[in-house]
């Protein structure tokens, strides 16, 4: 997004003798896309699969997006991050499972009715542990790496036994909702109904963060937070509060995103919130750690391999995210969007 | 004698060294202390933990580092021995060759990623090496011609090493001599012998810089020491004990598979141990193991008892539902970190420092 930002102010940009905005990066996404045309060698599944690649990638976003902004803007790494997927999803049985009525109906807005406020209680709730998570787990171990790792760590497991105390020790199994199963068939196209929904929710979330960092003054607060944090300081602006402000708000985009990956994954767990960290590091790595454009097209990118290889070669689906990971390091060892302050 | 055999690295408090002797009096006698399967099966466990746990720790406490790939060392070693030992028959050349096959992957595996990601911060170390730990977990469990897949792989341990062995018609001191306690003894000694290596290598001149790392990696760059030379070999270092630990959990197990050695549950519980016994000291790594795999072993019994009692009340006994022991576990850590980073055995020895002074 940095680059974005870039081209929009320009103007000023030249005069200040900023660097170019660097498209390279964004281009790799429809690269990737066009090596794959050719491997896959049929149309139809290829336009499958890069739907539900891109799906894919924008729900590993919307998880990991609050992740790298902490990052950023505190230089705080949150281990326990998962813990609010899995919490997101927990919380979002709540609301689904007693609703069934209405989410086996065969009515979109019926559907609907149900899911929107499943999401909207689970944002909720993770954005409100969350703020209870910095204050209690992180505010005591600024600037300290290793115990931030450590703490978080521990805030997990905690988090984990929590949700088995509140929610029994079983998985839930959770259906979508009707008229989300499926698929639209165009010829010989198939495109799961709900990895549009996907796509929408997530490209509705990145849209809103954009204008949120780009047109407001929040986000230009932010975005110069995450530049150089010091000199926002001194210039008179709580740095911290932005802080717990961005924290809240990615505990409860991982809300949002557990309960999406919970009706993708038709299960819940406690676990899974730390089986998707795994993607969420590599795709805040391979974007350049703290930067949200960065991140947006490393998830891409992850989730068009992921699709692509489980296509080709399914034994090698997870290797190949490592495999990406090292390539775009060789490539810019600081990830595609370095961050200017590391 | 004893000075030099643990390398001058003394407990330094009363307390700890009766704790530390009293675990070693437990583990050195234990088939004739506390007879029966389960609990020969805890002190073996605690026998292996150790060793792995004090390897982990001399990347985090001496070094500063954070893997969490420590586990996928444990499992080349487990798995270095489970396939050789499978497929090629029982007897020791399998044994040897597949501690050592283990042990070239294991160090092999350490260096690249220690070159590839050592340079950088604490964080993008971490985050790497769970990204390899977990495309390791997934590899194992994906070739199944190979490991046995999710089932893993059942093998026979050579011959004197089988329950079916016994070298003595009578019972010695009331315990009939098996293959089991060989193996036991087997374990008891190369852990013994690894630990006190480890504590040869921290005390060491090389340790002494892998500590001056950890406080200041800055400084000890400008003194003149490659921090990420030392800070690779330490990572070597722990690899190859982590997987020596693998070999010998495998050899006790005669079984290896993705959840024995593979599971991210077990990374946590290695961070457990180190944090709650003290990082920095290997005493704290005995101690650590010992307290939470007796934790997980019994404090599930007690709990499940202390659930029974308060049953009816809201709430309580689930919290204290015997599943629910990693809860305590956690919160325990969560407090030590805070409050006291250097563990239990850091606090003790800071109590006898103050005593004596």
């Amino acid at each position: 997004m940095a680059s974005m930002a870039d081209t929009a102010k320009n103007e000023d940009g030249a005069a200040l003798g900023r660097p170019k905005a660097d498209f390279l990066p964004a281009l790799l996404v429809p690269a990737l896309a066009l090596v794959a045309l050719p491997l896959v060698f049929d149309l139809p599944a290829w336009i499958t699969l890069t739907v539900a690649g891109l799906a894919m990638g924008l729900m590993i976003f919307i998880m990991a997006s609050g992740l790298t902004l902490v990052f950023g803007l505190m230089d705080v790494l949150n281990f326990g991050h998962g813990a609010f997927i899995s919490l997101g999803a927990f919380v979002g049985t709540v609301i689904l499972l007693p609703l069934s009525g209405w989410t086996t109906a065969d009515s979109f807005w019926l559907n609907m009715a149900a899911v929107v406020p499943a999401i909207l209680v689970a944002m909720a709730v993770s954005g409100a542990v969350g703020y209870a998570f910095e204050r209690v787990i992180i505010t005591p171990v600024y600037g300290q790496h290793l115990k931030q790792i450590l703490i978080t760590m521990g805030g997990l497991i905690v988090a984990e036994q929590l949700i088995h105390v509140i929610w029994g020790p079983d998985q839930i199994p959770l259906t979508r909702p009707t008229t989300f199963r499926g698929a639209f068939i165009f010829g010989d196209v198939a495109i799961e109904k709900f990895r549009l929904i996907a796509v929408a929710i997530g490209l509705l979330v990145f849209v809103a963060m954009y204008m949120v960092l780009n047109r407001t003054r929040v986000g230009l607060l932010i975005r110069a937070g995450v530049e150089n944090g010091e000199m926002v300081e001194a210039l008179g602006y709580r740095i911290r509060r932005l802080f717990v402000g961005v924290f809240v708000a990615g505990s409860a985009l991982a809300g949002l995103g557990g309960v999406m990956w919970a009706l993708y994954q038709e299960t819940v767990t406690a676990a899974m919130g730390m089986q998707v960290m795994v993607l969420i590091f590599i795709v805040i790595i391979i974007g350049g750690l703290g930067s949200v454009g960065g991140c947006f097209i490393g998830a891409m990118l992850v989730g068009l391999v992921a699709n692509y290889t489980g296509f080709l070669a399914p034994k090698l689906a997870l290797g190949s995210n490592i495999l990406l990971m090292v390539l775009i390091l060789l490539w810019r060892p600081q990830g595609l969007y370095p961050v200017a302050r590391r | 004698m004893l000075r030099s055999l643990l390398s001058d690295d003394l407990p330094g408090n009363r307390i700890l060294a009766i704790v530390l002797l009293l675990i070693l009096i437990g583990l050195a006698f234990a088939p004739f202390l506390f007879p029966g399967t389960r609990s020969l099966n805890v002190a073996a466990k605690v026998c292996v933990f150790i060793v792995l746990v004090a390897s982990y720790d001399l990347l985090l406490g001496y070094t500063g580092i954070v893997s969490f790939a420590h586990t996928m060392f444990f499992g080349i070693g487990g798995y270095g021995i489970a396939i050789l030992l499978a497929k090629s028959g029982a007897d020791w050349t399998s044994v040897g060759l597949g501690t050592a096959v283990a042990l070239v992957i294991s160090v092999v595996l350490a260096f690249a990623i220690g070159l590839f990601s050592l340079r950088v911060k604490a964080i993008f170390f971490a985050m790497i090496t769970l990204a390899v730990a977990t495309a390791f977990a997934i590899l194992a469990s994906q070739l199944s011609w190979l490991t046995g897949g999710e089932d893993g792989l059942n093998f026979r341990v050579p011959e004197i090493l089988r329950p079916s062995f016994s070298p003595f018609e009578d019972r010695v001191l009331g315990v009939n001599i098996n293959g089991r306690i060989i193996t036991y003894y087997l374990i008891f000694c190369v852990g013994a012998a690894m630990f006190l290596a480890m504590l040869r290598i921290v005390n060491s001149p090389f340790g002494k810089v892998l500590q001056a790392i950890r406080e200041n990696d800055f400084r000890a760059e400008a003194l003149g020491y490659r921090t990420v030379v030392y800070r690779t070999v330490a990572s070597c270092l722990g690899a190859a004990f982590a997987t020596m630990a693998g070999v010998l959990y495998a050899l006790w197990l005669r079984y290896n598979g993705p959840d024995t050695t593979l599971s991210f549950n077990i990374m946590m519980d290695i961070l457990l141990m180190v944090v709650i016994g003290g990082m920095g000291t290997l005493y704290g790594a005995v101690v650590g193991a010992t307290l939470f795999i007796i934790a997980q072993n019994y404090l599930q019994d007690l709990m499940g008892a202390a659930s029974q009692s308060l049953q009816g009340l809201p709430l309580l006994p689930d919290l204290l539902h015997p599943d629910r022991w990693l809860l305590w576990l956690g919160v325990l850590f969560v407090l030590s970190v805070y409050s006291f980073p250097v563990g239990i055995v850091g606090k003790l020895r800071q109590l006898g420092g103050a005593a004596r002074r």
